[in-house]
């Protein structure tokens, strides 16, 4: 077997791997729980007013049936299989009789789109920004960015969103601050509608690009500060190649390998700062979603959202995974 | 350790802030110790205080005194942190130097491990644990729960340097010297993995910090129990923004961003203090 489909198989492999224990790390969380969640959203039903004790009989059969929660336990985990893999987590208990699958579906795209323009602005200015420090090491300007953008990168995503939220909501109002776009319009490729998608898109990107920057910067800096050393730049510089292409050619695309592996095992974190980002801003992604079914009490919902956002994460690493080949000949060639 | 600490604040400014944040803070929180009135109390003074000489930080609607509130809400975050920096960092060491040292089999199967580990997104199967707990969920267990999913990054980091101690000269010296591979790993190694064990902790403690105050800002742990994000829920609870309660608001949040500012310089000054090379090119060599 050659160098690149041995990495293939090593990558489907971790990819399946990844799958198989984080859904069975699911199922065993919620067969943790101290309450039945029958019974919890039995109650939840029941406490607008007295019902028919034989009505709540059947509702508790229907919803152990809903749930999944009927046979031994290994036949509870091989149905909780079956229903993922055809995607059917069963309605929504606080939006009945929406399925829970179309609720995560629309919420879905919001949630990749943020995700998306945050992680490559995040990526490409901490990268670029951060290269540039390692490489010219004297420059006050970076010097200033660097620890502007590594002050900022511990504090937590709620903190960076609720303080643009008090500066630009409150304080000196521009942008909008909650929702995923104007309500009154309808989404279609009009001029309108685009402009308000982006305007409620500035902040939650604002929010998740300020604070993913920094460990971009800080891993690219001690990259390029240590290839700066190296024997091959040390030989161009002598050789009087020029510092703009040692930079791009020498330095930059041989630290940018390892932290494209970086982005692959970073995508967990990020996703949980996006969950909080949509929850401070009211965006409509999978992440307020997910918050609002906790809120609810609605167990299918919160299943649903958990479950597909560890696929999702997994189907995004294998993403950046098959691309590494591209940049990487190493593994290209084998 | 103490003259390493000593010019660690002499030489380097960044460990000094750093170190003098941490340690002011950590004072600060100390303090509700002599506090003159239990924290869990509410409606005991005047409610919606502006910062005054006499409520230095103001009053909350719930009628607590801010600053005797952030006292011991640091404290318990702190609490927190420190609880998930101890297991996590068990694990880490642990996983990290056996499969460093053992190899083969052993280094496959753990490392497999702990990359699926990487890859499961932490926030969402936290707060399945908590919406599976409900009442039951205390901050012990929330700990617990944060430790498991928060070691495998520096466990990675952990094996690479015991793989590189396990070609040296002196671990084949003890090996032939008759000692075990327990008695290898901490009486030869563990003394090489301390620097990177304590850097580890550093960031770590910050996560943690930061997975407590994203948590409790949902009002997803227990809330009469005071904490930064504690306190931002309630303040979120009684719209203290629109309100125009902001030292309800903005004190938490200047005490909390200066807690990770402190850690986040020692971490990288700790970093750059282990790394000779770093240490070098900061010289201008």
């Amino acid at each position: 077997m050659d160098g690149f489909s041995k990495y293939l198989a090593q990558r489907l492999f971790q990819f399946f791997l990844v799958l198989f224990l984080g859904i069975s790390l699911t199922f065993l969380i919620t067969k943790l729980s101290p309450v039945d969640p029958v019974e919890q959203s039995v109650s939840l039903m029941t406490s607008f007013g007295a019902t028919d004790p034989r009505a709540v009989e059947l509702m508790r059969e229907a919803l152990a049936e809903l749930y999944g929660l009927q046979g031994s336990l290994f036949e509870q985990y091989i149905n909780f299989w079956s229903r993922i893999i055809v995607g059917d987590f069963g309605p929504s208990l606080s939006s009945f009789p929406t399925p829970v699958m179309s609720l995560i579906m629309a919420a879905l795209p919001w949630t990749v789109g943020l995700l998306l323009q945050a992680l490559i602005i995040s990526w490409c200015l901490g990268n670029l920004l951060g290269a540039l420090a390692g490489y010219y090491r004297s420059n006050m300007l970076l010097k200033l960015s660097g620890a502007l953008v590594m002050a900022l990168h511990p504090v937590p995503a709620y903190i960076i969103g609720l303080v643009l939220l008090l500066l630009f909501g409150f304080i000196w109002p521009i942008l909008p601050i909650s929702g995923g776009a104007q309500m009154n319009l309808p989404p279609s490729f009009s001029f309108d509608y685009i402009r308000s998608l982006i305007l409620h898109g500035t902040l939650p990107a604002l929010t998740l690009v300020l604070g993913g920057i920094g460990s971009w910067f800080i891993s690219m800096r001690s990259l390029a500060s240590n290839i700066v050393t190296d024997d091959h730049v040390v030989y161009a510089e002598l050789a009087g190649v020029s510092s703009g292409k040692i930079f791009s050619q020498y330095v930059a695309r041989n630290a940018l390998l390892p932290q494209l592996t970086g982005l692959a095992l970073s995508l967990g974190g990020v996703f949980g700062g996006a969950v909080i980002t949509e929850f401070v801003y009211n965006y409509p992604g999978v992440g307020r979603l997910l918050i609002q079914g906790i809120y609810r009490g609605d167990y299918s919902l919160v299943l649903g959202v958990t479950t597909i956002s560890i696929v999702a994460v997994a189907v995004a690493v294998l993403i950046i995974d098959l691309l590494y080949p591209l940049i990487d000949p190493r593994v290209r060639l084998g | 350790m103490l003259k390493v600490l000593r010019d660690l604040l002499v030489y380097n400014r960044e460990f000094a802030i750093g170190f003098v944040l941490t340690v002011g803070i950590f004072l600060f929180a100390l303090a509700h110790f002599w506090a003159p009135m239990p924290d869990s109390a509410i409606y005991l003074l005047p409610p919606d205080m502006p910062p005054s000489a006499q409520y230095w930080f103001g009053t909350t609607s719930r009628g607590q005194d801010v600053l005797w509130q952030m006292s011991s809400a640091i404290w318990n975050t702190m609490l927190f942190g420190l609880t998930v920096t101890v297991i996590s960092r068990l694990l880490a060491v642990i996983v990290g130097m056996v499969s460093g040292y053992l190899g083969g089999r052993w280094d496959q199967f753990l490392m497999t491990i702990n990359d699926t580990m990487i890859a499961l997104p932490n926030i969402p199967i936290l707060l399945l644990v908590y919406f599976v707990m409900r009442d039951s969920m205390s901050w012990p267990v929330l700990a617990a729960t944060a430790a498991l999913l928060g070691w495998n990054y520096d466990a990675r980091l952990i094996r690479s340097v015991t793989l590189s101690l396990r070609n040296r000269e002196f671990t084949r010296h003890a090996v032939f010297a008759g000692m075990s591979v327990p008695q290898i790993l901490v009486r030869q190694h563990l003394p090489y993995v301390m620097p990177v064990i304590f850097f580890t902790a550093m960031n770590n403690l910050i996560w943690a910090i930061g997975i407590e105050v994203t948590l409790s800002v949902l009002g997803f742990s227990d809330v009469n129990r005071p904490t930064i994000g504690g306190m931002i829920y309630w303040a979120n609870q009684h719209q203290a923004i629109i309100a125009g309660i902001w030292w309800w608001i903005a004190f938490p949040i200047i005490a909390v961003v200066l807690l990770f500012l402190g850690l986040f310089l020692l971490a990288i000054s700790v970093n750059e203090y282990i790394d000779p090379r770093s240490r070098l090119s900061r010289m201008g060599a």
